[in-house]
């Protein structure tokens, strides 16, 4: 249930973006790694219910999720990772280390203008 | 007409810039500070008190705990007679540094080796936020199945040691369907670097070898 407070940073990044562009948004982008947890519906649904009201009421979500990535210590390949299947894509060793889990991110809004 | 404004900015900068203060303040002073992190009902507060209490002569702890309600949790280990401040969340599933930060404000950092942050019980949410932490502890009880690395990846893999707790229940009961090479191995494959101990925080069982890992961690950093 971190959603809501994500979707509550996300509320004041956006607004914050629309008082510079002065224009009303209604459409926003987000990125986030496997390891962030991060429910698509629940986001949306936490974000519509703070948004009620606000310049962002209006605003329909995207969220993408990126695959967690690994690279095996033997053949050196970087691969997306299948949790349920903890092997290198390439050569099926199970000697890998994670990489960095992708960040959360606000990539980019959309605006209605005129 | 519509158009796009590529933003690219981080959505929980400000948690993230209250995680970097608190490590930097930590650095400075020089403490160790974990952040442990299981389900409800694992035993992180009886680690937490048995540790304390057996290693009261050589190491000074302080706590802060994370819950949603109550100071039952801080109460506990102010009974061990070390500080604790009990932070409540009112409904939030996991601490954020900021919350962290005014906690470090009211312990007396300066007479501490190490301070441990006790997490709300949730295997899910702390894992996505930095408190400024030296490192987390993830705590895994034998009764909660021995499936919860692979199907909770994300604190696995980003945790510096495995406690698996409540051991004697494996022999006590002997019914328990806990495969340990399991765990072992499923958390491994995530995270080739993390510690893995068996304990029981109950009889004392295996704790030793969790107390030689905190007085290295403790010495690295003086």
């Amino acid at each position: 249930m971190h959603e809501t407070m994500v979707a509550e940073s996300l509320l004041a990044a956006i607004s914050a973006e629309a008082a510079k562009q002065n224009a009303k948004p209604v459409g926003a982008k987000i990125s986030c790694g496997m390891l962030n947890a991060i429910n698509d519906e629940v986001l949306c649904f936490a974000f519509e219910a703070i948004a009620k009201g606000t310049v962002c009421e209006a605003l329909k979500l995207k969220v993408e999720h990126k695959p967690i990535r690994g690279r095996c210590k033997k053949c050196s390949e970087n691969f997306d990772l299948d949790v349920t299947h903890l092997t290198c894509r390439k050569c099926g060793s199970e000697d890998f280390e994670l990489l960095p889990d992708a960040p959360l991110l606000l990539e980019e809004i959309e605006f209605e203008t005129e | 007409m519509y158009k796009k404004v590529d933003v690219g900015r981080k959505i929980l900068s400000a948690n993230e810039e209250y995680a970097l203060e608190n490590r930097r303040f930590l650095a400075e002073q020089k403490k160790l500070c974990l952040n442990m992190i299981s389900s409800p009902g694992s035993g992180k507060t009886t680690i937490l008190a048995r540790t304390i209490s057996e290693l009261k002569d050589k190491i000074k702890i302080g706590v802060i705990e994370g819950d949603i309600q109550t100071d039952l949790d801080a109460e506990r280990i102010r009974a061990t007679a070390a500080p604790a401040v009990q932070i409540n969340t009112n409904g939030a599933c996991h601490l954020s540094a900021a919350q962290v930060s005014g906690a470090l404000e009211k312990l007396p950092v300066n007479n501490l080796d190490l301070i441990f942050i006790e997490n709300v019980g949730n295997l899910v949410c702390p894992s996505a936020f930095e408190l400024g932490e030296g490192g987390k502890i993830v705590v895994l009880s034998v009764a909660e199945g021995d499936d919860k690395p692979a199907k909770y990846p994300a604190i696995f893999a980003k945790s510096k040691v495995l406690l698996i707790n409540k051991i004697d229940l494996l022999e006590a009961v002997g019914q328990v369907d806990f495969d340990i090479e399991r765990v072992r191995a499923d958390a491994r494959r995530l995270n080739r670097a993390i510690e893995i101990f068996k304990i029981s925080a109950k009889t004392g069982e295996g704790m030793d070898a969790w107390y030689n890992w905190l007085k290295k961690e403790i010495e690295n950093i003086d």
